[in-house]
Protein backbone atom coordinates (compact mmCIF):
# COMPACT_ATOMS: atom_id res chain seq x y z
CA UNK A 1 0.00 0.00 0.00
CA UNK A 2 1.06 3.40 -0.99
CA UNK A 3 1.49 5.83 2.32
CA UNK A 4 1.05 9.48 0.30
CA UNK A 5 0.50 9.73 -3.56
CA UNK A 6 1.63 13.10 -5.16
CA UNK A 7 -0.32 14.10 -8.52
CA UNK A 8 1.29 16.71 -10.41
CA UNK A 9 -0.25 17.36 -13.39
CA UNK A 10 -1.17 21.04 -15.53
CA UNK A 11 -4.64 20.79 -16.13
CA UNK A 12 -7.93 20.09 -14.56
CA UNK A 13 -9.55 17.36 -16.41
CA UNK A 14 -5.87 15.79 -17.18
CA UNK A 15 -6.57 13.14 -14.14
CA UNK A 16 -10.03 12.35 -15.15
CA UNK A 17 -9.24 10.17 -18.24
CA UNK A 18 -5.45 8.86 -17.21
CA UNK A 19 -5.33 7.97 -13.89
CA UNK A 20 -8.64 8.53 -11.74
CA UNK A 21 -9.68 4.65 -11.72
CA UNK A 22 -5.90 4.63 -9.91
CA UNK A 23 -6.50 7.07 -7.39
CA UNK A 24 -9.63 6.26 -6.37
CA UNK A 25 -8.71 2.56 -5.75
CA UNK A 26 -5.83 3.37 -3.71
CA UNK A 27 -7.89 5.81 -1.65
CA UNK A 28 -10.05 3.05 -1.14
CA UNK A 29 -7.46 1.28 0.17
CA UNK A 30 -6.68 3.83 2.35
CA UNK A 31 -3.62 6.13 0.56
CA UNK A 32 -3.90 10.01 1.33
CA UNK A 33 -3.63 11.63 -2.41
CA UNK A 34 -2.32 15.06 -3.09
CA UNK A 35 -3.39 16.46 -6.32
CA UNK A 36 -1.13 19.72 -7.38
CA UNK A 37 -2.48 20.99 -10.71
CA UNK A 38 -0.37 23.70 -12.02
CA UNK A 39 -2.95 25.53 -14.16
CA UNK A 40 -6.80 26.40 -14.28
CA UNK A 41 -6.91 25.36 -18.17
CA UNK A 42 -8.16 28.81 -19.15
CA UNK A 43 -6.97 28.85 -22.51
CA UNK A 44 -9.06 25.56 -23.03
CA UNK A 45 -11.20 25.34 -26.36
CA UNK A 46 -13.89 23.86 -25.56
CA UNK A 47 -16.43 25.92 -24.05
CA UNK A 48 -19.43 24.03 -23.89
CA UNK A 49 -22.88 23.77 -26.55
CA UNK A 50 -24.00 26.14 -27.03
CA UNK A 51 -21.20 27.80 -25.39
CA UNK A 52 -21.51 28.76 -21.64
CA UNK A 53 -18.38 30.03 -21.09
CA UNK A 54 -16.12 32.74 -22.14
CA UNK A 55 -12.70 32.91 -21.66
CA UNK A 56 -13.30 35.39 -18.74
CA UNK A 57 -15.59 33.34 -16.69
CA UNK A 58 -13.71 29.56 -17.95
CA UNK A 59 -11.09 30.06 -14.78
CA UNK A 60 -13.94 29.51 -12.40
CA UNK A 61 -15.96 27.35 -14.39
CA UNK A 62 -12.90 24.87 -14.58
CA UNK A 63 -11.98 25.00 -11.32
CA UNK A 64 -15.32 24.39 -9.40
CA UNK A 65 -15.21 20.96 -12.47
CA UNK A 66 -11.68 20.31 -11.18
CA UNK A 67 -13.25 20.60 -7.34
CA UNK A 68 -15.80 18.27 -8.55
CA UNK A 69 -13.68 15.82 -10.32
CA UNK A 70 -11.57 15.30 -6.79
CA UNK A 71 -14.88 14.88 -4.68
CA UNK A 72 -16.23 12.56 -7.15
CA UNK A 73 -12.52 10.53 -7.05
CA UNK A 74 -12.35 11.00 -3.33
CA UNK A 75 -9.17 13.12 -3.29
CA UNK A 76 -8.63 14.59 0.02
CA UNK A 77 -5.87 17.64 -0.82
CA UNK A 78 -6.34 19.27 -4.04
CA UNK A 79 -3.75 22.21 -4.15
CA UNK A 80 -4.08 24.95 -7.22
CA UNK A 81 -0.58 26.42 -7.45
CA UNK A 82 -1.40 29.19 -10.40
CA UNK A 83 0.14 28.77 -13.00
CA UNK A 84 -1.23 30.16 -16.37
CA UNK A 85 -2.56 27.44 -18.95
CA UNK A 86 0.01 27.09 -21.99
CA UNK A 87 3.00 28.86 -20.54
CA UNK A 88 5.06 25.95 -18.24
CA UNK A 89 7.41 25.28 -20.98
CA UNK A 90 8.28 28.77 -20.44
CA UNK A 91 7.38 29.63 -16.70
CA UNK A 92 10.80 30.25 -15.03
CA UNK A 93 11.82 26.72 -14.17
CA UNK A 94 13.91 27.33 -10.26
CA UNK A 95 10.07 28.46 -9.78
CA UNK A 96 8.33 25.66 -10.92
CA UNK A 97 10.51 23.49 -9.06
CA UNK A 98 10.61 24.84 -5.98
CA UNK A 99 7.04 25.27 -5.86
CA UNK A 100 7.08 21.50 -7.23
CA UNK A 101 9.73 20.38 -4.25
CA UNK A 102 8.09 22.53 -1.55
CA UNK A 103 4.85 19.88 -1.97
CA UNK A 104 7.16 16.65 -2.22
CA UNK A 105 8.77 17.91 1.10
CA UNK A 106 5.65 18.64 3.00
CA UNK A 107 3.93 15.46 2.05
CA UNK A 108 6.68 13.20 1.26
CA UNK A 109 5.22 11.01 -1.21
CA UNK A 110 5.96 7.28 -1.68
CA UNK A 111 4.45 7.51 -4.91
CA UNK A 112 4.38 10.61 -7.83
CA UNK A 113 2.11 10.35 -10.55
CA UNK A 114 2.68 12.96 -13.65
CA UNK A 115 3.10 12.91 -17.13
CA UNK A 116 6.49 11.41 -19.35
CA UNK A 117 8.33 14.37 -20.71
CA UNK A 118 8.73 14.13 -24.01
CA UNK A 119 6.04 11.95 -24.86
CA UNK A 120 2.89 13.46 -23.55
CA UNK A 121 1.75 15.67 -26.97
CA UNK A 122 1.07 18.87 -24.65
CA UNK A 123 3.44 21.61 -24.65
CA UNK A 124 2.45 22.16 -20.95
CA UNK A 125 2.20 18.24 -19.91
CA UNK A 126 5.72 17.90 -21.30
CA UNK A 127 7.14 20.57 -19.66
CA UNK A 128 4.94 19.21 -16.04
CA UNK A 129 6.67 16.05 -16.24
CA UNK A 130 10.20 17.44 -16.98
CA UNK A 131 10.01 19.73 -14.02
CA UNK A 132 9.14 16.77 -11.77
CA UNK A 133 11.38 14.43 -12.89
CA UNK A 134 14.18 17.29 -12.24
CA UNK A 135 13.00 18.07 -9.49
CA UNK A 136 12.65 14.23 -7.92
CA UNK A 137 16.00 13.87 -9.59
CA UNK A 138 17.71 16.06 -7.27
CA UNK A 139 16.83 14.12 -4.09
CA UNK A 140 19.48 11.82 -2.99
CA UNK A 141 18.80 8.58 -4.30
CA UNK A 142 17.20 6.93 -1.10
CA UNK A 143 14.98 9.45 -0.72
CA UNK A 144 13.56 9.44 -4.21
CA UNK A 145 9.79 8.35 -4.61
CA UNK A 146 8.83 5.99 -7.58
CA UNK A 147 7.31 8.26 -10.54
CA UNK A 148 4.58 7.04 -12.32
CA UNK A 149 4.02 8.81 -16.04
CA UNK A 150 1.21 8.99 -18.24
CA UNK A 151 1.83 9.34 -21.97
CA UNK A 152 -0.30 9.23 -25.13
CA UNK A 153 1.76 10.23 -27.94
CA UNK A 154 2.30 8.02 -31.09
CA UNK A 155 5.69 7.72 -30.90
CA UNK A 156 5.36 6.12 -27.82
CA UNK A 157 6.71 2.59 -28.37
CA UNK A 158 9.66 3.10 -29.89
CA UNK A 159 10.98 5.62 -27.43
CA UNK A 160 10.00 4.43 -24.09
CA UNK A 161 8.47 0.69 -25.19
CA UNK A 162 5.10 -0.37 -23.56
CA UNK A 163 3.66 0.53 -20.44
CA UNK A 164 4.66 -1.45 -17.69
CA UNK A 165 2.38 -0.48 -14.98
CA UNK A 166 -1.37 -1.68 -15.89
CA UNK A 167 -4.25 -1.27 -13.38
CA UNK A 168 -7.54 -2.83 -13.49
CA UNK A 169 -9.67 -0.34 -12.84
CA UNK A 170 -12.92 -1.50 -13.61
CA UNK A 171 -14.70 -1.84 -10.15
CA UNK A 172 -13.83 2.10 -9.86
CA UNK A 173 -15.81 3.08 -12.85
CA UNK A 174 -18.72 4.91 -11.12
CA UNK A 175 -16.18 7.10 -10.23
CA UNK A 176 -14.06 7.46 -13.07
CA UNK A 177 -17.39 8.41 -15.12
CA UNK A 178 -18.24 10.79 -12.73
CA UNK A 179 -14.63 12.46 -12.92
CA UNK A 180 -14.86 13.09 -16.48
CA UNK A 181 -18.65 13.82 -16.49
CA UNK A 182 -17.39 16.54 -13.83
CA UNK A 183 -15.23 18.55 -16.24
CA UNK A 184 -18.60 19.75 -18.39
CA UNK A 185 -16.90 22.30 -20.13
CA UNK A 186 -14.20 20.04 -21.73
CA UNK A 187 -16.30 17.21 -22.50
CA UNK A 188 -19.06 16.20 -25.10
CA UNK A 189 -21.02 14.25 -22.97
CA UNK A 190 -23.19 12.79 -25.84
CA UNK A 191 -20.98 9.95 -26.15
CA UNK A 192 -21.26 8.88 -22.75
CA UNK A 193 -24.59 9.23 -22.17
CA UNK A 194 -25.59 6.86 -24.75
CA UNK A 195 -23.31 4.03 -22.55
CA UNK A 196 -25.10 5.25 -19.13
CA UNK A 197 -24.10 1.37 -17.94
CA UNK A 198 -20.84 1.34 -16.39
CA UNK A 199 -20.66 -2.02 -16.25
CA UNK A 200 -21.46 -2.46 -20.19
CA UNK A 201 -18.29 -3.25 -22.19
CA UNK A 202 -17.80 -0.35 -24.05
CA UNK A 203 -17.23 1.60 -21.33
CA UNK A 204 -14.93 -1.44 -19.50
CA UNK A 205 -13.27 -1.95 -22.88
CA UNK A 206 -12.32 1.74 -22.64
CA UNK A 207 -11.82 2.90 -19.87
CA UNK A 208 -11.37 -0.41 -17.45
CA UNK A 209 -7.49 -0.04 -17.82
CA UNK A 210 -4.81 2.95 -16.51
CA UNK A 211 -1.43 2.37 -17.85
CA UNK A 212 2.14 4.26 -16.78
CA UNK A 213 5.16 3.85 -17.37
CA UNK A 214 7.96 3.94 -14.64
CA UNK A 215 10.02 7.16 -15.17
CA UNK A 216 14.12 5.67 -14.69
CA UNK A 217 16.46 7.54 -13.14
CA UNK A 218 19.75 5.73 -13.59
CA UNK B 1 -22.23 33.74 -24.98
CA UNK B 2 -25.06 34.64 -27.31
CA UNK B 3 -24.91 34.76 -31.11
CA UNK B 4 -23.55 38.52 -32.27
CA UNK B 5 -26.21 41.26 -32.57
CA UNK B 6 -24.48 43.16 -35.57
CA UNK B 7 -26.03 46.87 -34.30
CA UNK B 8 -25.24 46.13 -30.21
CA UNK B 9 -21.50 44.93 -31.09
CA UNK B 10 -21.06 47.87 -33.02
CA UNK B 11 -22.85 50.12 -30.26
CA UNK B 12 -19.85 48.69 -27.59
CA UNK B 13 -17.37 49.26 -30.13
CA UNK B 14 -18.17 52.91 -30.61
CA UNK B 15 -18.46 53.32 -26.36
CA UNK B 16 -15.19 51.95 -25.78
CA UNK B 17 -12.93 54.09 -28.27
CA UNK B 18 -10.58 56.64 -28.01
CA UNK B 19 -9.57 55.49 -24.66
CA UNK B 20 -6.65 52.96 -23.48
CA UNK B 21 -8.26 49.39 -23.12
CA UNK B 22 -6.93 45.94 -22.04
CA UNK B 23 -6.65 43.69 -24.62
CA UNK B 24 -7.29 39.90 -25.58
CA UNK B 25 -6.92 38.75 -28.66
CA UNK B 26 -6.49 35.07 -29.48
CA UNK B 27 -6.04 32.33 -32.21
CA UNK B 28 -5.53 28.81 -31.64
CA UNK B 29 -6.22 25.59 -33.69
CA UNK B 30 -5.97 23.29 -30.85
CA UNK B 31 -2.34 21.46 -29.15
CA UNK B 32 -3.75 18.75 -30.28
CA UNK B 33 -4.33 19.73 -33.95
CA UNK B 34 -1.88 17.49 -35.28
CA UNK B 35 -2.04 14.84 -32.72
CA UNK B 36 -5.57 13.71 -33.70
CA UNK B 37 -5.16 14.72 -37.56
CA UNK B 38 -1.04 14.33 -38.69
CA UNK B 39 -2.47 16.68 -42.18
CA UNK B 40 -3.16 19.78 -39.37
CA UNK B 41 -0.92 22.31 -38.47
CA UNK B 42 -1.30 23.26 -34.84
CA UNK B 43 -0.97 26.96 -34.21
CA UNK B 44 -2.20 29.56 -31.60
CA UNK B 45 -1.25 33.07 -30.44
CA UNK B 46 -2.41 34.43 -27.92
CA UNK B 47 -1.43 38.07 -26.49
CA UNK B 48 -3.49 39.48 -23.19
CA UNK B 49 -3.41 42.61 -21.66
CA UNK B 50 -1.83 44.55 -23.59
CA UNK B 51 -2.62 48.21 -23.75
CA UNK B 52 -3.94 49.84 -26.93
CA UNK B 53 -6.26 52.27 -28.17
CA UNK B 54 -8.41 53.22 -30.89
CA UNK B 55 -9.90 56.07 -32.68
CA UNK B 56 -12.43 54.18 -35.20
CA UNK B 57 -13.90 50.59 -34.95
CA UNK B 58 -16.41 48.47 -36.45
CA UNK B 59 -17.98 44.87 -36.77
CA UNK B 60 -18.64 43.72 -40.10
CA UNK B 61 -19.57 40.57 -42.48
CA UNK B 62 -23.07 38.37 -41.67
CA UNK B 63 -21.46 36.06 -39.67
CA UNK B 64 -19.08 34.77 -38.49
CA UNK B 65 -18.37 38.22 -38.68
CA UNK B 66 -14.57 40.67 -38.17
CA UNK B 67 -13.86 43.11 -35.94
CA UNK B 68 -11.42 46.26 -37.45
CA UNK B 69 -10.04 48.63 -34.62
CA UNK B 70 -8.20 51.64 -36.30
CA UNK B 71 -5.36 52.79 -34.06
CA UNK B 72 -2.65 55.96 -34.34
CA UNK B 73 -0.44 53.49 -35.66
CA UNK B 74 -1.65 50.47 -36.79
CA UNK B 75 -4.78 48.01 -36.89
CA UNK B 76 -6.22 45.53 -34.74
CA UNK B 77 -8.03 43.04 -36.79
CA UNK B 78 -9.88 39.92 -35.87
CA UNK B 79 -12.04 37.18 -38.17
CA UNK B 80 -13.71 34.47 -37.30
CA UNK B 81 -16.28 35.83 -34.46
CA UNK B 82 -19.41 34.07 -34.03
CA UNK B 83 -20.76 35.22 -30.36
CA UNK B 84 -20.85 38.02 -27.25
CA UNK B 85 -21.41 37.97 -23.82
CA UNK B 86 -24.31 40.45 -23.51
CA UNK B 87 -24.42 40.66 -19.90
CA UNK B 88 -21.44 42.12 -19.53
CA UNK B 89 -21.89 45.90 -20.76
CA UNK B 90 -18.93 47.59 -19.43
CA UNK B 91 -16.28 45.00 -21.59
CA UNK B 92 -16.52 43.53 -24.74
CA UNK B 93 -16.25 39.62 -24.85
CA UNK B 94 -16.20 38.18 -28.14
CA UNK B 95 -15.65 34.94 -29.61
CA UNK B 96 -15.71 32.14 -32.68
CA UNK B 97 -16.74 29.61 -32.04
CA UNK B 98 -16.62 26.07 -34.43
CA UNK B 99 -19.32 23.45 -35.54
CA UNK B 100 -18.33 21.87 -32.64
CA UNK B 101 -18.58 24.54 -30.13
CA UNK B 102 -14.59 24.88 -30.06
CA UNK B 103 -13.10 28.21 -29.54
CA UNK B 104 -11.15 29.24 -32.38
CA UNK B 105 -10.68 32.94 -31.87
CA UNK B 106 -11.29 35.45 -29.22
CA UNK B 107 -11.22 39.06 -29.03
CA UNK B 108 -11.79 41.43 -25.78
CA UNK B 109 -11.81 44.88 -24.53
CA UNK B 110 -11.91 46.23 -21.16
CA UNK B 111 -11.26 49.07 -19.63
CA UNK B 112 -9.39 47.11 -16.62
CA UNK B 113 -7.10 44.46 -17.19
CA UNK B 114 -8.37 40.67 -17.36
Amino acid sequence: MERHILVVLPHPDDEAFGLSGTLAKHIKNGTRVTYACLTLGEMGRNMGIPPFATRVTLPSIRKKELEESCRAIGIQDLRMLGFHDKTIEFEDQDLLDAKINAIIQEVRPSLIFTFYPGYSVHPDHDATGAAVVRTVGRLPKEERPRVLCLAFAKNLEQGIGKPDVLTDVKEFLPQKVQSILAHRSQFQLAELLNTNDYMSKEIQDRFGTERFWTYSFE
Amino acid sequence: MQLINHSEVQRRIDNLKDQDLYIHLEMTTGAYAAHFDSSKHPAANFITNAIIRYSHGSISGSGPYRVGLKMEQGWIYSEGLTHFEETEPERLIMAGHDSQGKLIVSLQLSREPF
